[in-house]
């Protein structure tokens, strides 16, 4: 199973027709599926750094020099892949009425006591990276940790690019 | 001849796995490797029969539950419990039922009271394998030639299930003896007939005995053709076929679930945290419930370099005078339930994949408690929020993968599940047993937005039913309206399927009570995916003593639901006593004819920043009345004008402003992060935080040092802190 640039390209971008995602859902997975979507997200970004492995929507983890950081597409970087990402980020937290007014008709927020709303922003584009619904307190989750080293190695059977 | 005991099999096969890691040892699929196409076939011919008694059997029901809604399934194990194949439905309780039949076997049930050719056993007891009392089971050995080959077994939810309360799902309840009549992995009939006291004693533990009878009827129908299916196979394939085929279906089904995870992941370890609220404070019927309760629910996967799954709660908050326990058999057949939805949703869907995926419920937490003696009538409260967790671990696995179009961000809660039961003027009893719950709304997916009131956890065949179907059961309450409930949907660049909501009214009635339960206090599950946000709430509405029927006389128009709280339809348009709560639990109350009630159906959980959501794509969910043009002006950041024809326009230029300004916002407002951890942690070193959420902490760090080291370590706070 293959499919090309433009599908996958749509695909991601949500504008691929129904029929044409349901059919990928319902059929084989495409091996090259990793690659391909790498290549397509690497051609969009307008750094230069290799994308190792995407994130999220903006974050990718990409190998810089010797390093492999977490990066939003806008250029923002946010330190080694093996920390937190969102102790590099811009936080607000809905923990107030008025807050979670701006989202919520009053009686289908939460209550304020019980839970608050973390959002958690890019420093460079200000893009919403996550959310986090959770009382106070709760120590900031630590959502992915992937292992790289395997992830290349033993999966895709080829080296993890070192430089 | 097989002259080992099931006791001993079983024992066997266990010692056999953690030896090799494979089922039963198998170290080839040598009738597939050798004949794949006879063995594809057979596999379909069995499939083919367990899909054919469910749909069959639920015509014997009379209740919509399982009649229409089809809340039932049936299931083929091998002699030891493992299942080999499974129908469509409510198929959780496809590995419940294996805990349920591996329970039988282990306290020998073989020498007392006998496995023997025609006999027929029940169990619906969470505690050694189902979720609650009201999702029945039935199960028959099936032998062939005086040798015993295998288990047929069904499972249907019950109207009532005679627990204190009327209804499924009881919330006052406190402890074991209040949730209904349990039939604990029991002998009911030998000889394919079902005891008569067994009948007798059970038609006389429930409120509904016709339904219970006829729901038994239907499992018994169903897997008397499930055995048929099978004698047919024998003779087509012969014996050792089958029993060779048997075990390597569930081998090939444990080997389909480690391929798929090196297919479809990234190795590494996943995390996050559900939550849930049970606001029993000023509520509670019993003085040791009398506690505002919030449920924790963190999760931890780990993929391991040969495509292990290992799944941990540890940390879990505890167990608890509340309905809302799960026992150990009950979280595994949710997580079976999930797996088969996501990762291995074709194929062999059985438990090989359930052997494969290894899991820690840490004993004394609300999701393994090991006491017997507590209630378990409303599991589900706690376990559904807590697997929304699940979808969002294995997405951003997806994600990472490319494999965006398999990614969901999590599901509404099939809560608010309106219950009761009262008398008709006639002086018949009716029940109050809603399933309308199970279709909520999907969470946004990787590439387009949720399914609207369609998805339920439980049932990947969900269905909301006909609203006339349910009043003939539920006579005395009767609906006035279904319809979506505006800005339900879960935001982000790809919305979560809408809630939904619908009006009841309680008419011809002697006497009534109603009660129900879903979040109200908290997101149930956590929030969305990659920026997306959490689903809205629900809350507690319904009008007494109103003026219902004088509107009717005078043909004056009444309304139809509560699509925007602030306006206050449903208030404004209906004089009388009003009750409104953010807490969406409410304990059995009275209700008369007249009165109106208000069911409210969650949303999905949204993906991605819902300013990166297309305008066009807003507007349009403006005019289906998915969001009120003010949210989606706040939160979408898209302005939308009434043209000359009332129809809604997207106003460019304020849109444009709409989403610098949003922007602006979260620039202005935010801190680095630096300072958000210095401010949580001063308000964590002075306790100021609610009972609730320090009662939910101290019992996740007694019950786990790991945890509560993780906790100390993050904030950086002293060994010795305590909250």
């Amino acid at each position: 199973m293959h499919y090309d640039d433009k599908t996958l390209a749509e695909l991601i971008s949500g504008n691929l027709p129904w029929s044409e995602t349901k059919d990928i859902m319902s059929g084989e997975k495409d091996n090259d599926r990793f690659h391909m979507i790498v290549d397509i997200l690497q051609k969009s970004v307008t750094f230069s750094e290799r994308i190792l492995l995407p994130l999220g929507p903006h974050l990718y983890i990409v190998q810089k020099g010797t390093e492999r950081v977490v990066k939003c597409d806008c250029g923002q970087e946010f330190g080694d892949y093996r920390m937190n990402w969102k102790m590099k980020s811009r936080v607000f937290v809905r923990d107030s009425e008025p807050s979670l007014q701006e989202l919520y008709h009053p009686s289908q927020g939460v209550d304020t006591s019980w839970m608050e709303l973390r959002e958690f922003y890019c420093p460079g584009c200000y893009a919403l990276l996550e959310t986090e619904a959770v009382p106070l307190g709760y120590p900031v989750v630590f959502d992915f940790q992937p292992d790289l080293e395997t992830f290349y190695e033993q999966w895709l059977h080829e080296p993890l690019p070192s430089s | 001849m097989e002259t080992l005991s099931l006791k001993e099999r079983l024992t066997s096969s266990e010692q056999l796995y953690k030896e090799t890691g494979r089922y039963q040892g198998i170290e080839h699929l040598a009738l597939k490797e050798t004949e794949p196409f006879r063995y594809e076939k057979v596999y379909s011919e069995l499939r083919g029969a367990l899909v054919s008694a469910r749909e069959t059997a639920l015509h014997i029901s009379a209740s919509p539950i399982v009649r229409n809604i089809g809340e039932l399934c049936f299931a083929f194990y091998t002699p030891e419990g493992d299942s080999v194949a499974v129908s469509t439905g409510i198929i959780t309780h496809v590995h419940t039922m294996s805990e349920a039949i591996k329970f039988m076997i282990r306290q020998d049930y073989e020498q007392d009271p006998g496995i023997r050719e025609g006999d027929i056993f029940c169990n619906n007891d969470p505690d050694l394998g189902n979720v609650h009392t009201t999702d029945v089971h039935t199960m028959i050995p099936i032998f062939w030639d005086g040798e015993m080959i295998g288990w047929a077994g069904g499972v249907a939810h019950q109207v009532d299930i005679g627990a204190s309360t009327p209804g499924h799902d009881p919330v006052a309840t406190a402890n074991r003896f209040e949730d209904g009549f349990y039939v604990t992995a029991e002998k009911i009939g030998e000889h394919d007939q079902v005891h008569k006291d067994f009948k007798i004693r059970a038609q006389r533990s429930v409120r509904t005995p016709l339904y219970w009878d006829l729901d038994e009827k239907c499992r018994i129908a169903g897997i008397y053709m499930v055995r048929d299916a099978i004698f047919r196979l024998i003779q087509e394939e012969g014996l050792e076929y089958i029993k060779t085929f048997m075990r390597e279906a569930v081998e090939e089904g444990r080997q389909i679930f480690m391929a798929r995870i090196r297919e479809r992941l990234v190795p590494g370890i996943y995390r996050t945290a559900s939550f849930m609220d049970a606001p029993y404070e000023g509520k509670a019927w019993h003085p040791e419930q009398n506690h505002d309760f919030m449920m924790h629910a963190p999760m931890e996967i780990t993929i391991g370099p040969e495509g292990s799954f290992k799944l941990d709660m540890d940390g879990a908050s505890a167990s608890g005078p509340f309905p809302f326990n799960s026992s150990e058999g009950s979280m595994q057949g949710a997580l079976w339930v999930q797996i088969t939805q996501t990762l291995i949703y074709d194929g062999k869907v059985n438990d090989g994949s359930y052997l494969a995926a290894q899991h820690h419920f840490p004993p004394g937490s609300w999701c393994n408690p090991q006491n017997p003696s507590l209630a378990y009538g409303f599991a589900w409260g706690y376990l559904i929020p807590a697997f929304t967790g699940m979808f969002r671990l294995l997405s951003r696995g997806y994600f990472a993968r490319g494999y965006r179009e398999e990614i969901v961000s999590g599901y509404g809660f099939t809560g608010d599940p309106t219950q009761g039961g009262g008398t008709l003027a006639n002086g018949s009893y009716f029940p109050v047993s809603n399933f309308e719950l199970c279709a909520v709304g999907l969470g946004a997916r990787g590439t387009m937005d949720g399914l609207d009131a369609a998805y339920a956890m439980w049932n990947p065949e969900a269905d909301m039913g006909d609203a006339e179907v349910w009043e003939t059961i539920e006579s005395g309450f009767l609906y006035l309206s279904r319809r979506f409930k505006p800005d339900t949907a879960g935001y982000g660049r790809f919305r979560g399927g809408s809630g939904w909501e619908s009006l009841r009214l309680v008419h011809g009635v002697e006497e009534l009570q109603l009660y129900s339960f879903r979040e109200g206090r908290v997101f149930h599950g956590g929030a969305g995916l990659f920026g997306g946000y959490p689903a809205a709430t629900g809350y507690r509405l319904f009008v007494r003593n109103t003026n219902f029927y004088d509107l009717v006389q005078s043909q004056m128009p009444y309304p139809l639901g509560d699509p925007d709280p602030a306006r206050q339809e449903l208030q404004q348009g209906l004089q009388g006593d009003v009750y409104f709560s953010r807490d969406a639990l409410i304990l059995p109350q009275s209700f008369h004819n007249g009165d109106v009630w208000l069911s409210l159906f969650s949303g999905g959980p949204g993906y991605g920043d819902p300013v990166e959501r297309p305008p066009a794509t807003v507007l349009e969910d403006v005019r289906e009345g998915i969001y009120l043009p003010e949210t989606a002006e706040k939160v979408f950041g898209v302005a939308t004008r009434l043209d000359d024809h009332a129809d809604a326009q997207i106003d460019e230029d304020a849109t444009q402003r709409a989403r610098h300004a949003i922007i602006a916002t979260r620039q202005a407002r935010s801190v680095p992060f630096d300072t958000f951890w210095q401010m949580e942690r001063e308000r964590i070193e002075r306790h100021d935080m609610a009972e609730p959420v320090r009662r939910m902490y101290q019992e996740s760090m007694t019950l786990s040092p790991r945890w509560a080291e993780e906790f100390k370590q993050f904030w950086s706070l002293p060994a010795n802190f305590v909250l």
